[in-house]
């Protein structure tokens, strides 16, 4: 009963962290259609300047965390314009592209020795509270909440707001939104500042978890894409299902075989999904011959 | 740039006319106008292990390094050729390199058919476990193969076995310095004008248009599954025979087989040189790796080099400079009056 428990809130608590980190590169995805895979990199480099401003410029956390991500923003839009924009509508290029800036933060962070024990984000609350027997940090609760509180902020968004209809009407009928006046580069761009601002709430609230790694941005960009293959891009719904069975299924593998099986879970995920639902879980209308 | 009114027009040179057909037979000239390049490069690549006494052996390993690294960047450009893009050519390489570790250590064979063992079982059992994401185009397929490298090496690190983090150990020396070159340059030559050849006749034609339509081409009543999976197997064999003929230079096989260096190097190789011709994509290498070799001392920065190339490369120079060559090579350029 308590291991069950145990299991049931842990794997809610990975189920939000792995949404969070697949939330931007999901969004990027669907409104524009761009496979951003610098979701990684920018993801830590979020980390890395949030521990920055914390540790080194000691800006009060409010303001540290809100500086990252408009910095994440920036960044977005910047490689927006400057790198994927000549070479839009070439998806090999956008992806080979936006793979290499993501490569070159990593692998500079790596290079510049940011891989010690002192690299290590404060949570949001410390502390912990005990849940039926289960004792839980509060941090982890309060990413469970905040990624329930974005999602419904993303879904707000979306239906709310002028910028977010027109994002929404870019990926759903491009040419119809075309013809009826909305920005084409300028969406495209909003969407891949979106999902970069989005990276760098994950890295604020899922870094804390433990030491910033360079290898943690490798694995935000396949739990990124396994999660938004899983649950198909047209659907928060998709993203919330796949998030919750692939957080369930890595907090049981890794119980059960061992720590290092939870990206074996990713990649079975991917592969599994694609071979039998190519449109993901709750995907509707984009079938295998849209999929790029 | 030229002011306004002006259009740059450019034509085929004469010669190329001429020697595009079965004229090229009328003259010398024109048949080393289209032959020298090609006996320029095979000259360079069979006569530099001859210089040993005067380059030393340091320069003669980065050579053998530099003809891998062709082979694994050929291999790129063949693969996206059928619009399989692979951000993992690691994957190959590491994969022939350990396979022809277990052949050579556990099978108790001698170096050179471990080596064709491994090259084969590495490229069967990389087609293999991406047979499940042939089905589907571009992101999907990369992002597999960009995984696989990674999860490889992570599986060895955590279950320690194959030698774990150590390294396989034990592999047996493949003849000398020299032979191990031959081999290689032997197989890139195969590589490079064979392929091209595969890609230059009808099958190209086919495996073309599945990168470029697979549905129109399934509509043609054309296995498209089955035609992506051979040319995965063909495009595979020069990676992980570069791997396993690697891991018998090294007498070791690591897990730095799946680093990323040897996905990212590739890649930036064949977008450097450009991938619409094979020999474009191991040009790039040719340019690239003794370029990062000068730049060892900088570590992971050169990674981080690799990458602004391949972004500057990707933006400015889509061709990629192969193809920019070779169109001055053909064709002349002039200004003339809208």
């Amino acid at each position: 009963m308590f291991e069950a428990l145990s299991i049931l809130l842990y794997g809610l608590v990975q189920s939000a962290v792995l949404l969070l980190i697949a939330l931007g590169f999901s969004v990027t995805f669907g409104i524009s259609g761009i496979p951003n895979f610098a979701h990684g990199g920018i993801y830590i480099l979020s980390g890395f300047a949030c521990w920055y401003l914390l540790r080194k410029a000691h800006w009060p956390y409010p303001l540290a965390v809100a500086a990252t991500v408009a910095l994440a923003a920036a960044i977005g839009t910047l490689l927006y314009w400057l790198v994927i924009r000549p070479v839009r509508r070439l998806v090999l290029a956008e992806v080979l592209a936006t793979f290499a800036v993501g490569v070159a933060f990593l692998e500079l962070f790596r290079w510049m020795g940011l891989v010690t024990y002192e690299f290590h984000l404060p949570p949001v609350l410390s502390g912990s509270v005990t849940i039926g027997g289960v004792t839980m940090d509060r941090h982890r609760l309060v990413i469970v909440g905040a990624a329930a509180g974005l999602g419904m902020l993303l879904w707000w968004f979306g239906r709310a707001t002028r910028t977010g209809l027109a994002l929404r009407a870019m990926a759903q009928e491009e040419y119809t939104a075309l013809a009826m006046g909305v920005h084409e580069d300028r969406m495209a761009a909003i969407g891949v500042a979106l999902g970069s601002a989005l990276a760098a709430v994950a890295a604020v609230l899922v870094l804390p978890l433990g030491i910033i790694s360079i290898n943690l941005g490798y694995d935000a960009i396949l739990v990124a894409l396994a999660l938004t293959v899983t649950g198909g891009t047209e659907r928060t719904a998709g993203l919330l299902l796949a998030a919750l069975l692939l957080g369930m299924g890595t907090v049981l593998a890794s119980m059960v075989l061992g720590p290092h099986w939870s990206e074996v879970i990713y990649l079975l995920a991917i592969v599994v999904v694609l071979a039998v639902r190519p449109s993901g879980i709750l995907g509707r209308f984009k079938e295998l011959e849209e999929r790029v | 740039m030229r002011e306004a009114g002006y259009r740059r027009e450019r034509l085929d040179r004469g010669i190329k006319v001429r020697a595009d057909d079965v004229f090229v037979l009328t003259s010398w000239r024109e048949l080393l106008y289209l032959a020298g390049p090609r006996l320029a490069a095979m000259t360079v690549l069979l006569g530099f292990p001859l210089l040993r006494p005067w380059t030393g052996a340091y320069w003669q390993t980065v050579f053998l390094i530099v003809v891998a690294m062709m082979l694994l960047a050929t291999s790129w450009a063949f693969l996206e050729r059928v619009g399989l893009v692979s951000l993992g050519q690691s994957l190959f390489f590491g994969a022939g390199g350990y396979l022809t570790a277990i052949a050579a250590v556990y099978l108790h064979l001698p170096s050179f058919p471990a080596v064709l063992l491994g090259a084969t079982a590495g490229a069967v059992v990389c087609a293999g476990l991406l047979t499940p994401v042939l089905r589907l185009r571009g992101v999907y397929f990369s992002l597999v193969t960009f995984a696989l490298p990674l999860l490889f090496a992570r599986i060895i690190e955590a279950t320690k076995i194959l030698g774990g983090t150590e390294g396989f150990a034990g592999v047996p020396g493949l003849g000398g310095l020299t032979l191990r070159q031959y081999l290689l340059v032997l197989a890139l030559l195969v590589t490079v004008f064979g392929l091209q050849r595969l890609l230059d006749s009808d099958h190209g034609l086919l495996l073309r248009a599945i990168r470029d339509n697979d549905v129109g081409v399934r509509a043609s009543g054309i296995p498209v599954g089955r035609w992506k999976f051979t040319a995965l197997l063909v495009g595979a064999l020069p990676a992980t025979f570069a791997g396993g003929v690697l891991a018998t230079h090294y007498h070791v096989v690591g897990m730095s087989a799946f680093s990323l260096e040897y996905s990212v190097l590739p890649l930036t190789a064949a977008v450097l040189g450009g991938s619409e011709m094979l020999a474009g994509a191991a040009v790039g290498a040719a340019l690239l790796v003794p370029l990062s070799e000068v730049l060892r001392a900088f570590g992971t920065l050169r990674v981080v080099a690799y990458c602004a190339v391949l972004v500057v490369v990707l933006v400015g120079v889509p061709e990629g400079l192969f193809a920019l060559a070779r169109r001055r090579y053909h064709q002349f350029e002039r200004w003339v009056p809208v």
